[in-house]
């Protein structure tokens, strides 16, 4: 398949785009990576996501996919027969895994940019705690879902994986911006070594952005594409 | 071993309504719980300690939680009568239609039902362009799904009811036919298919209920300034 027959409309820092990014090196999947300018919308992306108006956009043979979760979805089901599966077989890990992965996009997000408009000590203090209260969540999802194995899905990165280490980079923007552990040995000792694999695995590596790129970028929360 | 379904719901929870729709039009045996939400049953908090909150549906011992999860786990579990398409591409579109309901739509039309006065006709202007992309959507189809009914169709169902609801409570019309000739044909058709037909909640208690929550937005916006 030629590589212009499978395009993603992005911005590199935005979580939401990485996941559609992964999910395509985990199938293996060559695709153009077209760099949006978001104060300048490109005419292909007012097209593709008229609704919306709004990154990431998967486009295979000029047909549109949109939301993060919905193009890893997709991803996973256009190119079943390449590469390991995203989601899960069993039909009950599914529900969990989405259901964990919609409270990452609900609660985690929100959490994490109640840190950044957080107005004064006080009140950065309570989101800060709000956010590791989130976290002791996950990390109980975490254990649950791993089932003592590397990550969320097992022996290698799945739908869950995907949907929150794709917010590694500004987890760790907001620890040196705030100077605190959000992830620690104590409260989350499996999240913690979740982090290193994840950001290591050769899936997400060359799209993780690094974290001084993220820190000089960030005006005030992470981007919401 | 003998399958236990069970789904916890309320009387008048959209939500909820819609797990029942799909276990119903699926023919699957399920018992189900109306929920007071003032008084959560042991069951439901044990189920769903994340939310709390209903449906849940429970199989076999096992708790899913959240509507559009359970949906898509339904139509995994059990195979008759599909309510997501086979071809990945059709399928992200069914999923990306029944999220813009929940994000948008929902939001769009609870708003146009609280405020009051300047940001009431605001917030009615924006329901109205969220429901375009709904009419425009409808071009040429029956249901979202198609032909027959599917998961965009479940997921946006509480139009057909509620919007009658909420349109007699504030005393303005919200979809005119029109304006939105598809999307009004749509209500009627959808409304009185075998099985939805059954299970509307009488609409007369809607309406007293609806009132009642609207009453404190509307005390709150008299008070002087």
């Amino acid at each position: 398949m030629a590589k212009s027959d499978v395009k993603v409309l992005g911005f590199s820092p935005s979580p939401f785009v990485m996941r559609a990014r992964i999910a395509l090196k985990i199938k293996s999947v060559e695709y153009e990576f077209l760099e949006e300018n978001l104060g300048s919308k490109s005419e292909l992306l007012l097209k593709s996501n008229p609704v919306h108006k709004k990154i990431p956009v998967l486009i295979h043979n000029d047909k549109p996919v949109c939301e993060s979760l919905i193009i890893v979805e997709y991803v996973d089901e256009a190119w079943s027969s390449s590469g390991p599966s995203i989601l899960p077989s069993d039909p009950y890990d599914r529900a969990v895994a989405r259901f964990w992965a919609a409270y990452v996009d609900e609660k985690w997000f929100s959490a994490l940019r109640d840190i950044g408009s957080a107005n004064g000590a006080e009140a950065k203090k309570a989101a800060i705690e709000q956010l590791i209260e989130v976290l002791v969540l996950l990390e109980d999802a975490f254990v649950k879902c791993s089932k003592g194995k590397p990550f969320f899905g097992g022996n290698q990165i799945g739908f869950l994986d995907i949907a929150f280490g794709s917010y590694l980079g500004w987890l760790r923007v907001t620890e040196k911006i705030n100077e605190v552990k959000l992830l620690d040995e104590v409260k989350t000792p499996g999240l913690l070594k979740w982090a290193e694999r994840f950001c290591a695995d050769a899936a997400v590596k060359d799209v993780m952005p690094e974290t001084d790129k993220l820190a000089k970028l960030r005006a005030s929360a992470p981007p919401s594409s | 071993m003998a399958e236990e379904v069970k789904l916890l719901k309320t009387w008048s929870s959209p939500f909820g309504l819609r797990a029942f729709w799909i276990l119903k039009l699926k023919g699957v045996q399920f018992d189900f719980i109306d929920e007071d939400l003032s008084n959560k049953s042991p069951l439901l908090l044990q189920s769903n300690p994340v939310y709390k909150k209903v449906p849940v549906l429970i199989h076999n011992g096992k708790p899913i939680s959240e509507s559009l999860v359970i949906l898509e786990y339904v139509d995994e579990t059990w195979k008759q009568n599909p309510l997501l398409p086979e071809d990945p591409y059709e399928r992200a579109r069914a999923r990306f239609w029944a999220k813009f309901g929940d994000d948008k739509v929902l939001a769009s039309i609870w708003n146009a039902f609280i405020k009051q006065g300047k940001e009431q006709e605001e917030a009615i202007g924006l329901a109205i362009e969220t429901l375009k992309f709904l009419e425009e959507e409808l071009k040429g189809k029956r249901f979202f799904g198609g032909e027959k009914i599917g998961l965009p169709d479940l997921a946006l169902g509480w139009l057909a009811n509620l919007i009658g609801v909420f349109e007699e409570v504030i005393g303005v019309k919200l979809i005119e036919k029109e304006r939105f000739p598809l999307l009004s044909a749509w209500m009627q058709e959808f409304a009185e298919a075998p099985v939805i037909k059954e299970s509307w909640p009488p609409h007369e208690k809607l309406v007293t209920k609806f009132r009642a929550i609207r009453e404190p937005y509307v005390a709150a916006a008299a008070q002087p300034k």
